[in-house]
């Protein structure tokens, strides 16, 4: 499993140097603090919502609203954390227990997750319209500060993700009750022969979800200082194909922390890198399509020498 | 009772009760425009409800992402083609029925032989068609010939003409899922991907159809709406991704698969526009209508699976 585990890893790994390199090589003057800094600053946030989304797809589902909530928090954080700090912590806490809430509540009735998230998308979207009609909002300061603070060595974007990484492998792969979330997605049945509580995991798994929803939230208003309700809705689909670019599966509880940061990292460097390609930016988008291909078919190639189906 | 136990029953009731609940406040009067209205816009909803109700039948993990990005390609490549000339109506449509196949072939190409789960592949894709939509559209807008256009906009015998297409194309799913035995292989391969296998259901050709047909109503729908509203958008098909999930949901399609209900697509199809419209009219902001309809949209799943439960 162990082998496994790194085999895993080795391939998003190699498309991020990859892509990196490509990178470094048009551009030089990319490779240096400034440069480094502005290449993956925006990949923060996303990299904290890929994360949210592995805690979903985790225990086998997945969370349309994603998206959405992100937006509903960075218009929450613009507003009320920002006016009346108790008030919007308040909110916020009381946005992750929604989410558990909705973990418990697609358990105990047996509904299918991509249609509830999907009803929720629309839930926070509307919420954020109702809080924010027009864009606007501002950053408190502190928030503004941490995400701009210049610390030395390395920028803030590559120690923020290192420390995401980091903390999500301690508490997905390494810790106990993170073995057996992942036990959920692999074997629901058995997890529950075995005394475990199967709602309260899912409510854990969903509010662990909320939890990287808000972070996400957090860092997106103080990169953008001010907050609009669809701010992030294509988080939704970004962060999908992060946790697949990161080795991650739909089912099954194969996840992976550390992958799924490196996936966002892939994804946000996917945008810049076409940009020194001096191509025209109609293929932007396009270029971050086609690389999720190209790396899922690296996949496919490697999985199939290694003999690993 | 036996009606009330048909799956698809509930999205009618649903419409009816949103259109009854419309009316009220209006003391009856716009009646007639409020349903030629809800047939209308219902339509592109239902168009592309019934490609994505196919494709879920396939079982779980299969949806389709792309349908947006396939409808704006469809409709802009169309629009382009024809260049408001009068007489190109049947050039256009050629062109966005080539660009639904062209998209559903590549969809599932990168299902079949990359195999990724359908989520990511559509989703990759989608990102492809968008940018192409980019690419050869330009914020130009061009306009659909005045022949298309009035089609577009025009009724027959009291109905829309896309509620007609909406129509004919539900009956054509219908009779294909029903009596056809491309259906039942759809049916058999949702409810067992290995069963059906060993019963020797060619599955890997009805997946590569299912494909080609969803992308194939999603180009119909952009073609159709693009000549409705006067021209293609960029971001003309956005709201249709969460719709064309939703509308199979609520209209008593198993997420699971296997199990497809068409009369309840339509139906669906028709209560996501007339919620909207009754809250509109009840005079509910754009925040809280969403919240609303949010709130329907899982009611409804609630509903639906305790007596799924029950039964």
């Amino acid at each position: 499993m162990n082998l496994l585990g790194r085999y895993r890893i080795v391939l998003p790994v190699l498309s991020l140097a990859l892509l990196l390199a490509a990178t470094f090589w048009m551009q030089p003057r990319a490779m240096s603090y400034f440069g480094l800094n502005l290449l993956f600053n925006l990949a923060v946030p996303l990299a904290l919502a890929t994360c949210a989304q592995m805690m979903v797809m985790m225990v086998n589902d997945i969370d349309l609203s994603l998206g959405a909530f992100v937006s509903l928090v960075a218009c929450v954080v613009a507003t009320f954390v920002h006016d009346t700090p108790a008030l919007g912590f308040a909110i916020l806490v009381a946005l992750i227990l929604c989410y558990a809430a909705l973990g418990a509540l697609i358990h105990a009735l047996d509904l299918p997750a991509i249609v509830v998230t999907l009803g929720m998308s629309f839930v926070w979207g509307g919420l954020a319209l109702f809080i924010l009609p027009s864009p606007g909002g501002a950053s408190p300061d502190w928030l503004r500060s941490l995400m701009t603070v210049k610390p030395p060595l390395a920028p803030m974007a590559v120690i923020a993700s290192v420390v995401i990484a980091a903390a999500g492998h301690l508490l997905i792969v390494r810790s106990g009750i993170g073995t057996v979330l992942r036990g959920v997605g692999g074997n629901a049945r058995s997890v529950a022969r075995a005394g475990w509580p199967l709602i309260r995991l899912k409510a854990l798994a969903y509010g662990l979800a909320g939890l990287f929803g808000v972070l996400a939230g957090l860092a997106l208003v103080g990169l953008t200082t001010s907050a609009d309700a669809n701010i992030a809705l294509r988080y939704t689909l970004l962060s999908i194909a992060g946790v697949i670019l990161g080795g991650g599966e739909f089912v099954g509880g194969r996840v992976s922390p550390v992958g799924a940061v490196i996936g966002a990292l892939t994804l946000a460097l996917a945008a810049s890198f076409l940009s020194f390609l001096r191509l025209s930016p109609d293929w932007q988008i396009g270029a971050q399509g086609a690389i999720l291909i190209l790396v899922l078919t690296a996949r496919l190639i490697f999985s199939r020498k290694g003999g690993v189906a | 009772m036996r009606a009330l136990a048909r799956p698809w029953i509930w999205a009618w009731l649903a419409a009816a009760l949103a259109f009854g609940l419309t009316l009220a406040l209006t003391s009856g009067r716009g009646a007639g425009e409020l349903a030629y209205a809800a047939l209308s816009f219902g339509a592109f909803a239902t168009i592309v409800g019934l490609g994505q109700m196919l494709v879920i039948t396939l079982g779980p993990g299969n949806v389709d992402l792309s349908i947006p990005a396939t409808m704006t390609l469809a409709a802009t490549l169309a629009l382009k083609a024809m260049g408001t000339e009068p007489g190109t109506a049947l050039l256009g449509l050629g062109v966005a029925i080539g660009v639904g196949l062209a998209a559903g072939g590549a969809n599932f190409a990168l299902i079949y032989l990359l195999r990724l789960p359908p989520i990511i592949a559509t989703l990759a894709a989608s990102l492809i068609y968008q940018s192409l939509a980019i690419w050869s559209n330009r914020g130009l807008r061009i306009k659909p010939p005045p022949g298309l256009a009035d089609f577009a906009t025009g009724r027959f015998l009291g109905l829309p003409n896309v509620a007609w297409v909406a129509l004919f194309l539900s009956l054509a799913v219908w009779i294909a899922l029903e009596r056809s035995v491309w259906g039942r292989w759809l049916l058999a391969t949702g409810q067992n991907m290995r069963a059906a296998r060993f019963a020797s259901v060619p599955v890997e050709l009805v997946r590569a159809s299912t494909y080609v047909t969803v992308a194939l109503f999603a180009g119909l729908a952009g073609y159709l709406l693009a000549s409705f509203s006067g021209g293609a958008a960029l971001n003309m098909g956005t709201e249709y991704l969460l719709m064309s999930i939703a509308v199979v949901v609520i209209g008593g399609t198993s997420i699971a698969g296997g199990y497809s209900n068409v009369p309840g697509v339509f139906g669906a199809a028709l209560f996501m526009f007339l919620v909207v419209s009754m809250l509109n009219s009840y005079g509910a902001a754009a925040g809280i209508r969403n919240v609303l309809t949010g709130a329907i949209i899982i009611g409804i799943v609630i509903v639906a699976s305790t007596r799924r439960m029950r039964a």
